[in-house]
């Protein structure tokens, strides 16, 4: 566990780094940015969590089996996602311009961007997102614990 | 025995490398220009998406995104198995 001053900064900065995270995964297919970023800066914001308080206090906040629950669901509604389109193909973009979810008809050229379009390109965006946080979110907590029981024991 | 086919393995590696090194492009023109082309006149409309990185990540190239994800899970496993004997 970190100073005062270091834990007062993270409770300032932890809501604004993860709503960050989750806007560059939800805007992936409008402004630079997707999953994979998105889901390793909500990673970092665990991180900087995990230092500030120590192993002991997040181990009850953040666990380890429900980060890997989460791991597991991104990665199958990925492969799921990608094979609802196996109609056409694989990984074929079937709600693209379908007028239901995410399927609002594409504006052509230099436009601001509609957050409902795009298709199945968000979703994928959502699974590979909840799997890149888990995944390295898992990483760094595993990491703590090897650091704590390799230097106490 | 087992140094010769090394360094066979070796004399066929290294000329596959200076083959590509041969082969390759100068600096500053693509390899394939008539796929920047496409991907650029063609990414909006078909992925309907304003961000043609994204297209490409996930639509075109979706089958590549599957294999990096395939790679940070095995990340994942392989950090688990690593400190699986700590945790025990």
């Amino acid at each position: 566990m970190m100073s005062k001053i270091v834990r007062t900064i993270t409770n300032i900065l932890y809501s604004s780094i993860l709503i960050f995270g989750f806007y560059v995964i939800m805007h992936g297919h409008l402004t630079p940015g997707g999953g994979f970023q998105g889901g390793a800066v909500v990673a970092s914001g665990i991180a900087l969590v995990l230092i500030a308080y120590g192993y002991d206090t997040i181990k009850n906040w953040i666990k380890k089996s429900n980060l890997s629950i989460l791991e597991s669901i991104g990665a199958v509604s990925f492969i799921g996602v990608a094979f609802l389109g196996i109609g056409t193909t694989f990984f074929y973009n079937f709600l693209a311009n379908s007028g239901s979810l995410f399927g609002n008809p594409t504006v052509i050229g230099i436009n601001p961007g509609d957050l409902n379009t795009a298709g199945a390109l968000p979703l994928m965006s959502w699974a590979v997102g909840l799997k890149v946080l888990a995944g390295l979110g898992s990483i760094v907590l595993l990491m703590a614990y090897g650091i704590k029981k390799g230097d106490g024991e | 025995m087992k140094n010769y086919i090394a360094f066979g393995a070796l004399l066929v590696v290294s000329g596959f490398f200076l083959l590509s090194a041969i082969n390759m492009h100068s600096f500053g023109s693509p390899s394939e220009e008539d796929m920047d082309r496409y991907f650029i006149e063609n990414a909006q409309e078909e992925a309907s998406t304003n961000n043609v990185v994204t297209s490409i990540v996930f639509d075109y190239r979706g089958f590549d995104t599957l294999g990096e994800a395939t790679v940070l899970f095995t990340a994942v496993v392989g950090v688990s198995l690593l400190f699986r004997r700590l945790i025990k």
